[in-house]
């Protein structure tokens, strides 16, 4: 199972495991991590599970729908490196993952 | 001795509430009675990737089985309650098991209407609320078949869409004279109308089902009171839900619309908490009471039943919002349109598939319908969560940015 690091906002890591074809936000729930609200539940319509990506995995990601895009766009504080939790897949490939969570979630 | 908390329905606002209350420190026991035989799960998807992509329960959890059991949340699945004994502080299963507590949460949702007709007792006749609904419908689907659909809300229109990507041929058949009448507006339905006629749903309006036709005990047509009859291979009705208030009635706590809660969850007995579809609730920031059918609602107002139950106060306060997807298309709506006397457009619904439709009262803006507009969305829900003040005359103005239309 990949390894998922979340950074909280105070600093602090969570290293957890999480189940191939699940995501990112779902790894976060089921492992009671705090600063992802999931509001809609994982279907690209609520924003409340916005992440940063550390830069190296940014690009082993698979592009963000236009909607994503545009949901990120207004999120709290957004970055280049801003993504919805819940539409990255978690996959072999992104064993080891660190994402960092915002100070807020809008 | 520890306490124990014991929850009725193993459904949204359970898993959201069960998670919720570890977190908030609970340490006494925590059980879940629930009806259906599966964990927590989602259910938007049922009508969309669960049929037609072939996936499990499993795949929809709301949270995986492992943190229940580190949270030692103990399930108790396929298990009805059938009644609330708030004397004895207990409940009492379907097969006569008492179950002590001392906290105790409704969570029960809601279940499905059913349609009061003629020969609806035969097969092919579906409802869509349950995981074992949907099994059901994909064991007697025929491609290239005949699908009537019963209803145009948002389950009957997704089912439609869905339909037709089987490569059904889809008929949708409503009682009154528009889609969408119960909860939204005409504009709004006319836009849904055309986008479902282009894409070759028949819809039909004004249809008053009176009877199902059958040979060999499986249904071949349904009969409208004004006499038209439409073959069907194949038949799902949609005409809205009920919330389950009966456990709670039965036990003497107030009802009304729902069962009532405060801006906390509590119910009027101080040991039992309610939340999701079956409360009515007030909500401070429009100032009235709503009972509401979605999950943002099951999910935050659990949050506020869990704190409540660990004695700590939560309030639930938040702007009601809902989506749905059908085929390209993202519904997201916000706010609460009631009483509106304005509708400002943005874009164009009436040959475009992108556009906002922004209700306001004496001049506020009180709710939206953003279609494939997730940027308006995502404002109108901070506007009205933080009370922003708007310029109205730019809502219309798509060669502004929607952030501009915040005020200072
Ligand atoms: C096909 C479909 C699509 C949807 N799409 C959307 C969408 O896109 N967006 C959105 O916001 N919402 C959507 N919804 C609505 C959303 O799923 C519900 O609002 C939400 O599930 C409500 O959650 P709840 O916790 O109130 O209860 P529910 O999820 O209704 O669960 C209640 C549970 O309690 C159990 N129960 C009831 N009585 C008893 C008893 N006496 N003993 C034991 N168990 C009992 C029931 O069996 C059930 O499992 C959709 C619903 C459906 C069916
Ligand atoms: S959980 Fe709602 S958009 Fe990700």
């Amino acid at each position: 199972m990949p390894t998922i690091k979340y950074i909280l906002r105070d600093g602090s890591e969570h290293e957890v495991n999480v189940e191939t074809g699940s995501s990112v936000m779902q790894g976060a729930l089921d492992h009671m991590i705090e600063g992802i609200e999931a509001e809609c539940g994982g279907f690209c319509s609520c924003a409340t599970c916005h992440c940063y990506v550390d830069e190296p995995w940014l690009e082993k990601l698979s592009e963000p729908s236009d909607a994503e895009k545009e949901m990120l766009e207004f999120t709290f504080d957004p970055m280049p490196n801003s993504r919805l939790s819940c539409q990255i897949t978690v996959t072999d490939e992104l064993d080891g993952l660190i994402v960092r969570l915002p100070e807020e979630q809008s | 001795m520890a306490l124990s908390c014991v929850v009725i329905g193993a459904s949204h606002a359970a898993a959201e509430l069960v998670s919720t209350l570890r977190r908030e420190g609970w340490d006494g026991e925590i059980t879940v009675f629930g009806e259906e035989f599966y964990l927590p799960y989602h259910r938007p998807p049922l009508s969309k990737t669960f049929l037609l992509q072939n996936q499990t329960p499993e795949d929809i959890l709301i949270r995986n089985s492992d943190l229940y059991d580190r949270l030692s949340v103990n399930f108790r699945l396929g298990r009805q309650v059938s009644k609330i004994d708030r004397a004895k502080k207990q409940i009492i299963l379907g097969d006569g098991v008492k179950v002590g507590y001392d906290k105790l949460a409704i969570c029960t949702g809601s279940r499905v209407r059913k349609l009061d007709v003629n020969g609806g007792e035969v097969r092919g006749i579906h409802y869509l609320r349950t995981v074992d609904d949907v099994k059901s419908i994909q064991a007697s689907i025929k491609t290239r078949g005949k699908a009537i659909i019963i209803g145009g809300g948002y389950i009957g229109l997704e089912m439609a869409a869905s339909l037709k990507k089987i490569g059904m041929e889809v008929t949708l058949l409503e009682l009154s004279s528009r889609l969408l009448e119960r909860v939204a507006a005409s504009e709004l339905a006319e836009f849904f109308a055309r986008v479902h006629g282009e894409e070759g749903i028949e819809i039909k309006c004004n249809k008053s089902v009176s009877s199902f036709e059958s040979t060999d005990g499986r249904v071949k047509a349904v009969a409208c009171s004004d006499g038209s009859v439409y073959d069907a291979d194949f038949v799902v009705v949609g005409v809205g839900i009920l919330p389950n208030i009966e456990l709670a009635e039965d036990a003497g706590l107030r009802i009304h619309n729902g069962i009532v809660v405060d801006q906390y969850s509590r119910t009027s007995d101080p040991d039992i908490v309610a939340a999701g579809d079956c409360t009515n609730h007030p909500n401070e920031l429009l100032d009235c009471r709503l009972r509401l059918e979605s999950v943002p609602n099951a999910v935050e107002q659990a949050k506020s039943a869990a704190a409540s139950i660990c004695g700590k106060k939560r309030a639930y306060a938040s702007i009601p919002w809902f989506w749905s997807d059908q085929y390209d298309l993202k519904l997201q709506m916000v706010g609460i349109n009631r009483g509106y006397d304005e509708i400002v457009l943005r874009g164009d619904y009436k040959s475009n598939r992108s556009f906002v439709l922004f209700y306001l009262r004496q001049g506020q803006l009180i709710a939206a319908d953003c279609v494939n507009r997730p940027k308006e969305f995502m404002v109108v829900k901070q506007i009205l969560s933080k009370r922003l003040r708007v310029d109205i005359s730019l809502l219309s103005d798509e060669s502004i940015s929607p952030r501009e239309f915040i005020v200072g």
